[in-house]
């Protein structure tokens, strides 16, 4: 698996330049997280259903005022699968530090980026069927109507799962407990929902949290969200989003990746 | 690597000279030197808190603020190499407890390389085949660590490395483990076992005594039990601090 190779002869090892990642523990890591999720049905039920149960709400509450849930509907569609993808991957992540098998992991020949890969495989998977599932709801039987294709709100939509799972792997380094670790969404992900421009347009902010807002990643969740409620086409600035959070997803991983210690203390 | 390097059958399974520990700017091992011999079980016995974990996580490569020298298998410890010659059980189970046994050993046997015929070989090895499909959170606390154990034998390594493994246990149950125990010693497997039950130093071809950081004894029971002038390990264990106190 490794490559590492024995000469029964000499009895020299020959080990290869440091691999990068193993794409077997990959898929078996992800397959792993999935038979964990598999052995929790009510998890699973939460996830799929809670979104749905919410947007049904909001398409009623807005029911008389015309025009609004297909603005709102969008937004929470991108929305909710970051929120719940960032709580899971963070309480999950922190369970592997604290119950030792992130410890027993790391004494054997896996790579780092094997154990970040195998959750975001495992969990974009889950993200692509929970935005499938919802999305059929909020569109069929919700009534939600975007100018954009109907695709890129499912692409946005797993994107900011994708997002919420590698801030989530990115902050389980910083909690002890998993009440620090829930903790983390009012202190990391409410402020940059308040500046992302959902509340008060961007342009409207003081200039240094205007500024701030800029170097946020739900700032380009959002956005690209908002742009495909209003354009027919994927414009330019949708693109743009696109291509930062991309950026932003494989960033955290890459620093998560650097918070899993090889060493105890 | 050196020729003589990596090479099973020479030298010493762990090699030690002046190891050193601080944890938090505490020194919890002290200039520790031993060497555990290949194929051999030796127990690593003292009270909690003296630094058995410590001195095994660093064995195994494991434990940050190390100096001296730590060889396993005549390559420093931690070495990339030794990932997939080392078995180390931790105190507490790392196992998956929301997968069944066998969905545990499936996984383990991909990240240790070991191949799925292995997950057959430690189920018989445990004994635990007939829980193979139950829920590891559903089994008893020896089960529970037989689990973690069956992992760590997966990739058939050279050297085990436990932390108190029986701790828990019944007699019947501890009986069982040392005879595997002592199967994979005759099969060329060295083992590391830490307890903090002096009885166990029955079972070890060589005993480690620990005790606040420092190596009270490195010899055979018997040679141990000699040179003090006591019939137990636990009153040798009390007549070499007595003896350095007085």
């Amino acid at each position: 698996m490794t490559g590492a190779t024995r000469d029964s002869t000499t009895g020299i090892t020959t080990i290869p330049p440091t691999p990068i990642s193993h794409p077997r523990i990959v898929l078996a890591t992800a397959g792993r997280v999935l038979a964990q999720l598999r052995h929790d049905p009510r998890t699973i039920v939460l996830l799929l259903g809670a979104p749905v149960m919410l947007n049904g709400l909001l398409a009623w509450i807005l029911s008389d005022t015309p025009g609004a849930f297909d603005q709102w509907g969008a937004v929470l569609l991108g929305l909710f699968p970051l929120i719940i993808m960032f709580l899971i991957t963070s309480v999950a992540t922190l369970r592997e530090r604290t119950g030792g098998t992130l410890e027993r992991l790391m004494t054997m020949p896996v790579a780092k980026v094997d154990f970040l890969g195998g959750y975001a495989l495992a969990f974009g998977l889950t993200a692509t069927v929970q935005a499938v599932v919802v999305s059929a709801f909020t569109f069929s039987v919700f009534g939600l109507d975007v100018k954009g294709p109907v695709w890129a709100v499912l692409v946005v939509a797993v994107l900011d799962a994708l997002l919420g799972t590698a801030l989530g792997l990115f902050v389980s380094a910083f909690a002890n407990s998993e009440f620090q670790a829930v903790q983390f969404f009012p202190a990391l992900l409410l402020p940059q929902l308040l500046l992302c421009g959902l509340i008060a347009p961007r342009s409207t902010l003081p200039a240094p949290l205007e500024a701030v807002s800029a170097v946020l990643p739900l700032t380009y969740a959002m956005n690209a969200m908002q742009q495909l409620t209003t354009h027919a086409t994927i414009t330019d600035e949708t693109w743009r989003d696109l291509a930062v959070l991309v950026a932003f997803i494989i960033g955290f991983l890459v620093v998560g990746a650097t918070t899993l210690r090889r060493r105890t203390p | 690597m050196g020729l003589d390097q990596g090479r099973p059958d020479q030298g010493p399974a762990v090699s030690v000279a002046d190891l050193r520990v601080q944890r938090g700017g505490v020194e919890v091992l002290r200039s520790l030197s031993f060497d555990v011999p290949r194929g051999q079980v030796v127990g690593l016995l003292g009270p909690s808190g003296s630094g058995k974990s410590t001195l095994i996580r660093s064995i195994v490569g494991v434990q940050m603020h190390v100096t001296g020298r730590c060889e396993v298998l005549g390559l420093p410890a931690g070495s990339r190499e030794l990932r997939r010659r080392v078995g180390y059980v931790t105190q507490e189970p790392a196992v998956y407890d929301d997968l069944t046994v066998r969905e545990n050993l499936r996984y383990f046997a991909v990240t240790t390389g070991a191949g799925r015929r292995a997950v057959g070989r430690v189920l018989d090895q445990v004994d635990l085949r007939g829980q193979a499909a139950r829920l590891v959170r559903s089994l008893s606390g020896g089960q529970h660590n037989r689990v973690s154990l069956a992992v760590a034998l997966l990739a058939d390594p050279e050297l085990l490395v436990l932390d108190e493994p029986t701790v828990g246990l019944d007699p019947v149950l501890r009986r069982s483990l040392w005879r595997l125990f002592h199967d994979l010693a005759a099969a060329g497997v060295t083992l590391l076992v830490s307890s903090h039950v002096m009885d166990e130093a029955s079972e070890c071809d060589r005993l480690l005594l620990l005790r606040e950081g420092e190596l009270l004894a490195d010899e055979t029971g018997p040679s141990l039990l000699a040179r003090t002038g006591t019939t137990d390990v636990g009153a040798a264990f009390l007549q070499i601090i007595d003896g350095a106190s007085r």
